[in-house]
């Protein structure tokens, strides 16, 4: 765990609410997420540390009728603003999946399916950037014979790292990751652990985990949900040792949850 | 509660500490008993057992490092398995100096005392009431209590001073008492310490309730 308290504010989210239509998910949310550094979210079951994380990329305008409030602000400008550009958001905000989800397509293409995207035709460009990602994802040692192989032939870890790799290529400030390693043996989950201490150099990590020893282990702050709202958001030193809530130390401790 | 298990071992493990609370307590006693009415048998007795003590903070020490390695303990319930390994440390040697009192008994042998005992009777008490009232704080998470008791131990230290002088000037009068004299002051030596331990235990107390490392009484010693 890192002690340093200098970073910058990347993302600051000031009094959101969230609704599922008219059922409110989340109650006045208001917290900074630290730049180059990785923020875990804790809680049980539905407290709405899921629905929390996909406001951060407005994955929940895919849905008809859901609604947010408040504030949420990337790089100065707030991100729940109506004429927001959402591909140019999700450039910039990643998102990694509890289960694997390659695309059905090569090693290769996987990854440059996002660059071409984002208008990079050019083959050595491309070429240079997924080796760059595959580095950056501690994929390529493993995979650098296999870049033509169906991406559906490796293995579940191997596949997650992938979605990591996919998720940084296009280059995002910010990585959002949905309980990334719960699908994953212990090996493949200490290896994407490792990977998210070399990832926070370049970018800002938020992590759901249901699993608290990850959190521990990964995130220098983190964030208890219970029931919609932020009970206790602190250094993830001082929440695992000694929390300032009751209920975060319950829960933690296994009294309820 | 969903992890009754894990909460009873933790439970079960206090109880094992309190038991260890108890050896100790017992070999002081009996030490300072031993020494005072020169019972031999019970100072060999007391030096015999110590490997019980011992053998009982290392089977703590092992229920600890098992449960931090199977459960992942978090928050209160890592810091009481943090404040029950300084504990028994403490315990442990606090059972020492009972079996260094009973070793000194042994060495004086069946040569009278250089005097009778009156304030080294006081200093035991005092710092066996120390002991149980810190274990009985632990079991309560009273910090209150706990910080009271690291204050006693100026009193404990202030005994030491008497009895130490007194000896002091006991043996200037008479050098011919010298090592028996300073068998005494040794005695007094593991009280004292003694009542230090039991400052480091109530340390313990407060961190598991509160987190927060304090040095509550710096002993002069």
């Amino acid at each position: 765990m890192n002690d340093n308290n200098n970073h910058n504010d990347k993302i600051i989210i000031k009094g959101l609410n969230f609704y599922y239509g008219s059922k409110q998910a989340l109650y006045n949310v208001t917290i900074a997420v630290k730049e180059n550094e990785v923020t875990a979210l804790i809680g049980p079951s539905g407290c709405g540390k899921t629905t929390f994380l996909r406001c951060l990329n407005r994955m929940h305008d895919l849905y008809a009728g859901n609604r947010y409030e408040g504030e949420i602000i990337l790089d100065n400008a707030n991100i729940l603003d109506k004429g927001l550009d959402l591909i140019k958001l999700r450039s910039k905000i990643g998102m990694v999946f509890q289960k694997p989800t390659p695309f059905p397509m090569s090693v290769f293409d996987n990854i440059a399916f996002g660059l071409k995207l984002n208008g990079i035709s050019k083959k050595s460009e491309l070429a240079a950037l997924v080796e760059k990602a595959l580095k950056d994802s501690a994929l390529w040692d493993e995979i650098k014979d296999r870049l033509n192989e169906s991406a559906l032939s490796l293995s579940g870890g191997q596949q997650q790292r992938l979605c990591i790799a996919r998720a940084i290529a296009v280059q995002p400030d910010v990585i959002l990751m949905d309980e990334p390693c719960s699908a994953l043996d212990p090996v493949a989950t200490a290896k994407i652990e490792d990977m998210m201490t070399e990832l926070k150099r370049n970018y800002t990590v938020v992590i759901v985990t249901h699993n608290m020893q990850q959190a521990a282990r990964v995130s220098e702050w983190t964030g208890f949900f219970m029931m919609g709202e932020v009970k206790e958001f602190d250094k993830t030193q001082k929440i695992f040792t000694t929390p300032s809530n009751q209920m975060t130390e319950d829960y933690i401790t296994g009294r309820f949850g | 509660m969903t992890r009754e298990l894990f909460h009873k071992a933790l439970k079960d493990l206090e109880d094992e500490l309190l038991k260890m609370s108890g050896m100790v307590s017992e070999a002081l006693n009996s030490a300072m008993t031993a020494l005072e009415k020169r019972d031999m048998a019970l100072s060999e007795k007391v030096v015999k057992n110590d490997i019980h003590i011992n053998q009982k903070r290392f089977d703590i020490e092992e229920r600890c490092i098992r449960l931090i390695a199977t459960q992942q303990p978090m928050a209160v319930d890592l810091r009481i398995l943090a404040a029950v390994i300084n504990v028994i440390t403490d315990l442990e040697r606090i059972g020492d100096h009972s079996e260094g009192i009973a070793k000194i008994s042994l060495s004086i042998g069946n040569a009278p005392l250089v005097k009778p005992l009156v304030d080294l009777p006081v200093m035991a008490g005092k710092a066996d009431s120390m002991l149980k009232r810190c274990m009985a704080a632990f079991v309560a998470r009273d910090i209150d209590t706990a910080r009271r008791i690291c204050n006693e131990d100026d009193d404990v230290d202030a005994l030491y001073d008497a009895i130490y002088s007194e000896l002091v000037m006991l043996m200037v009068g008479n050098p011919k008492i010298i090592k028996d004299a300073t068998y005494l002051i040794w005695a007094a030596h593991n009280l004292e310490r003694t009542a230090d331990r039991v400052t480091n235990i109530a340390e313990r107390v407060v961190y598991m309730v509160t987190g927060k490392m304090e040095e509550m009484n710096v002993s002069k010693y």
